[in-house]
């Protein structure tokens, strides 16, 4: 048996850094520090697998799946390439090349969740940091629409609320305000709970930014709140040494969206003029920050890029897989590391299953049943390696610690063999 | 590979020759006496023949270039190109991506460029991106100063240690130099403060932005480093900072032994007189004036380009104030325990009095230093503006007429206040060679970089000009245009540009330094060290490391110490 430390958990966009795995036989025994996610993660990856590659649900060799999805991709006019925010940057590398080479549309599940964080962000900027600088000195946290304790388990104890840092030693030294529609675990823990309305996000940042600015609200109420509560809030995020604000899907995804994140941005920038204050987005899938990543150096844009062109052309609304699906322009898709299936609209999905589908996953899931190739890869973090980026932008590089399945590849090995056949195809 | 480059006037300052009638050699990437009759032979009649350009400080990578390009959507949208069968697409104005950086500075026939300021914690993702950036070589500054490990060594007085530390940093994480940006005052940032003067306390490590100037200072020479410190000085951006700018090269000059020990970047930022923006003026005399008198100073310009530029550099509380002077988005991003980058779009107007003051300071800069080894050609791209602009400053440094034609453009009262109008200096391609490749390639100490002389790398720039015939100061549309598009740009000995398309791609060298530290020493360092990344950081010290795998095209320099 063997023992690898320090190892980066794949499971969520916290990536904590040092899990301990025994190793036995080539396989995951037993996990430490982990959280509940990542102890079942790491030790049952092997169910559901998918062995061998499929084409329409009979099992063939990797070469012949290999061509076929060459195929697809090089007779398509207009292929879409989606997913890829559970694999390594390497591997949306790659892809990026082929989405290019065909003219395709490259985008990332970054456009059902945290788009318009980033859609925000381009229109306001946004004060941001990496977890340590909150682990280290801030003195008030809040939870905006986002619920850690399930969501992301270790985020609170090892970079927010209950971290202990070089200036702020632990929970007893911060505040911790939750803002949520309903009174989540995480909320349970705060020493504030604000409960407001739903969809009412937007109307509250900014009613806390005029008292911010201005000291006093006409209004007696905003977003279900009493007036003199958002007072005493703005008070207080103006007398800490250093804030945070983390954020959910509960901000991005509740009416306004895009506009939700243009008011807290707009908050924390006027927070600045008196204190230190910065915002952090709670990403979800482990590596959906480092699709935005090289997404964006390599083609300018974070996600939703159009290569019909032959360059890149930028359009959320437009050139969102979700918008292309359901518009049904795009004849064909190869979905990397991700199950739209199991979350699209129903518009979308029925036109998903009209084109051929390849997908690239370890696992069976609703979308590789609706597949017409289906090619098994390794689990990136666990029997492949590769670099990843953490909710906050830092990188990390993802450890092999055991091999995948006999025959089986990684994301970027499959991709590269495309690629290489598809550039013999396409000149 | 063999090739001849026949006939072309060759500027090649590190040797001396100034503008000879010659033939260069090269075999396998490399300069040679001479080469076989199977040799391809580039006709080079009547053009002239540079080193491959080398650039000291350009924002190419990293985080902060990336949030640059992930900002401003609107500043992609009109500046693309399509794929072709040789090179990926081309997108993005002042913050274009990875392959169009480098097929853009290889058009421009420069073959090196350094990344001016990596934050060590995001250094993995400034190697990603330079792995993705073609034809170049590269290599990164990792930013220092206001790193808690460095300034908790620094303030106990344990010089050695933090030594050790730099040192295995540059291994660790495959740097070049020490980069310092604004110290103290970043660290500060972390609570929204900043410091004023190089003698302000920086809390709670009982240390002042001159002591951690001088203790870096100290310990690139016990470590031997090929460049010197790199720094972006306290208090840029404002006016009177000239002062601050001169008290730091001054902080130094004992420590110096005859060669350069500081180099202070985008001196334009940093060169202002008057003690407002409404009594602003230029330093650049008086800065000029220091650096003519002393030569332990090299600096680079940070010349402003009237148009588009993306503001990002790693001083948080100057990107802070510039927000706020502006009103337009505004990125800030801090790095736990080591530091900070704001980004803030911006555009610089000739009729508007400040943008058209910095506008003469950093010609006033290039033009009042006497020794053109002490002073490079930079936008601090993309602040001041990007690269591809070089061929116009170029041109304003070799035409008095190209600059007047500016001049009477730009806002009366900045050009009233200009000593620019009355100096009559213009630049030859022998010291345009000097600014733009040899004297860089030497103050990196890139022994075979900048220059044509046997084994040297083939970096190589033919533009199509003929300097003998030429008159620059009247044709400079002529020299810009030529500049704009090498004829031939080789690089390691392969022919990548031709009349100024792409016809080769692949990836360069990325070089870092290697310094050589006492066993004992590191141990004890690392054993303290790995003590204080559980406290400070979120990330494992064995985590932290970079591997030299995750490098496209890994290229150590080892290094001697004097530890
Ligand atoms: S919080 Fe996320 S990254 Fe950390 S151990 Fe749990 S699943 Fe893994």
């Amino acid at each position: 048996m063997k023992t690898v430390r320090n190892v980066v958990c794949p499971f969520c966009g916290s990536l904590c850094d040092d899990i301990e795995v025994d190793i036995e036989d080539n396989r995951v025994v037993k996990v430490r520090k982990g959280c509940a996610i990542s102890a079942t993660k790491f030790t049952k990856y092997n169910e559901e697998r998918i062995y061998k590659p499929r084409i329409d649900g009979r099992e063939v060799s990797l070469e012949e799946a290999i061509n076929e999805a060459v195929e697809i991709l090089a007779n398509a006019k207009y292929p879409a390439l989606y997913g890829w925010s559970c694999t390594s940057t390497e591997a949306i590398n790659i892809g990026i090349e082929i989405a290019e080479l065909v003219g395709g549309v490259m985008d990332n599940t970054a456009s059902v969740c945290h788009g318009p964080t980033i859609l925000g962000e381009q229109d306001a900027g946004i004060s941001t940091c990496t977890l340590g600088q909150v682990k280290n000195r801030a003195e008030l946290i809040i939870y905006w629409g986002c619920n850690p304790a399930h969501a992301h388990p270790r985020h609170m104890a090892r970079y927010s609320a209950a971290s202990r840092g070089r200036f702020v030693k632990g929970r007893k030294e911060r505040t911790v305000i939750v803002v949520d529609v309903r009174k989540t675990h995480t909320a349970k823990t705060a020493d504030i709970f604000i409960q407001i309305k739903p969809n009412s996000d937007f109307e509250l940042l900014t009613a806390l930014r005029w008292a911010v600015k201005n000291g006093e609200l006409e209004q007696e109420e905003i977003a279900g709140i009493p007036a003199e509560k958002i007072e005493e809030l703005a008070d207080m995020l103006i007398s800490c040494r250093f804030g945070a604000l983390f954020f959910g899907l509960g901000l991005t995804m509740s009416a306004g969206k895009a506009r939700n994140i243009e008011a807290a941005v707009n908050l924390v920038r006027e927070l600045n003029n008196y204190t230190k204050f910065v915002m952090v987005p709670m990403r979800g899938h482990f590596n959906v920050t480092g699709a935005n990543e090289v997404m964006a150096w390599a083609t300018g844009f974070p996600f939703a890029v159009d290569f019909s062109r032959g360059y890149p052309f930028y359009n959320p609304g437009d050139t969102t897989f979700v918008d292309v699906l359901t518009r049904g322009d795009c004849d064909a898709a190869l979905i990397v590391a991700s199950d739209p299936v199991s979350g699209f609209p129903a518009e979308a999905i029925r036109n998903l299953a009209k084109i051929p589908v390849i997908t690239l996953d370890p696992h069976e899931t609703l979308t590789t049943m609706i597949s017409k190739v289906v090619i098994p890869t390794a689990v990136v973090g666990i029997e492949a390696e590769g670099s990843a980026y953490r909710m906050d932008a830092v990188p990390l590089r993802l450890k092999k610690l055991v091999e995948p399945p006999p025959g089986i590849l990684s994301d970027e090995e499959v991709l590269k063999m495309i690629l290489k056949k598809l550039k013999e195809r396409v000149k | 590979m063999e090739l001849l480059i026949k006939n072309g006037y060759v500027y090649d300052p590190i040797n001396e020759i100034n503008g000879e009638k010659m033939d260069i050699a090269v075999k396998d990437g490399k300069i040679v006496e001479s080469v076989s009759s199977d040799a391809k032979v580039i006709d080079a009649t009547n053009m002239l023949v540079m080193p491959g350009g080398v650039d000291i400080h350009s924002h190419i990578a990293g985080s902060k270039v990336n949030s640059g390009r992930i900002l401003r959507p609107e500043d992609h949208y009109k500046d693309v190109k399509p794929r072709t069968a040789i090179t990926r697409a081309e997108v993005g104005h002042t913050v274009p991506s990875t392959y169009t950086i480098g097929y853009r500075y290889a058009r421009l026939g420069y073959t090196t460029v350094i990344e001016a300021a990596s934050p060590p914690l995001k250094t993995r993702h400034t190697h990603e991106e330079l792995n993705d950036i073609p034809l170049i070589d590269k290599s990164c500054y990792l930013v220092l100063d206001n790193n808690w490990i460095v300034l908790d060594y620094l303030s106990q007085g344990e010089i050695d240690k933090c030594a050790a530390f730099i040192g295995w940093i540059f291994k660790a994480l495959k740097g070049y130099a020490i980069k310092i940006v604004n110290p103290g005052g970043v660290e500060l940032w972390g609570w929204g403060k900043n410091v004023e003067s190089l003698d302000d306390q920086v809390p709670p490590f009982d240390i002042t932005p001159r002591e951690i100037i001088r203790g870096l200072c100290k310990i690139n020479k016990m470590l031997n480093l090929p460049h010197t410190i790199h720094l972006h000085t306290n208090n840029l951006g404002k006016p009177g900072n000239y002062r601050t700018t001169i008290e730091t090269m001054d902080t130094v000059s004992d420590l110096a032994d005859g060669k350069p020990n500081i180099h202070i970047t985008h001196v334009q930022f940093c060169g202002y007189g008057g003690d407002s923006w409404i009594t602003l003026r230029s330093g650049a005399p008086e800065i000029a004036k220091y650096v003519n008198n002393h030569n332990h100073v090299t600096i680079d310009l940070g010349q402003v380009v009237f148009g588009d530029a993306t503001t990002m550099t790693g001083d948080g509380p100057f990107q802070f104030i510039l927000q706020n002077l502006t009103g337009n988005k505004w990125k800030n991003a801090d790095v736990e325990a080591e530091g900070s980058a704001g980004i803030v779009p911006y555009k610089y107007k000739r009729k508007n009095f400040v943008n058209a003051v910095q506008w003469t300071i950093g010609l006033e800069l290039a033009l009042l230093i006497k020794d053109p080894w002490r002073v490079f050609l930079t936008t601090d791209h993309p602040n001041a503006g990007t690269f591809m602009k070089y061929p116009r400053v170029i041109t304003w440094l070799m035409s008095k007429v190209a600059r007047e034609k500016v001049l009477n453009k730009i806002n009366k009262r900045a050009k009233k206040r200009s000593t620019l109008p009355s100096i009559d200096r213009e630049y030859t391609f022998y010291e345009i060679a000097i600014i733009t490749r040899a004297a860089t390639a030497k103050a990196l100490n890139l022994a075979n970089k900048g220059h044509l002389g046997v084994g040297a790398d083939a970096d190589i720039a033919i533009y199509n000009i003929n300097p003998m015939e030429i008159d620059p100061s009247k044709e400079y549309k002529k020299v810009r245009r030529a500049l704009k598009r090498a004829a031939y740009t080789i690089k390691g000995g392969e022919i990548i540009v031709k009349d100024g398309e792409i016809v080769k791609s692949f990836i360069g060298e990325t070089f870092w330094v290697k310094p050589a530290i006492p066993e004992d020493l590191e141990k004890d360092m690392l054993r303290e060290v790995s003590e204080k990344f559980k406290e400070y950081y979120t990330v494992s010290l064995e985590n932290y490391i970079i591997g030299e795998n995750e490098l496209a095209s890994s290229k150590p320099i080892a290094v001697k110490t004097n530890l």
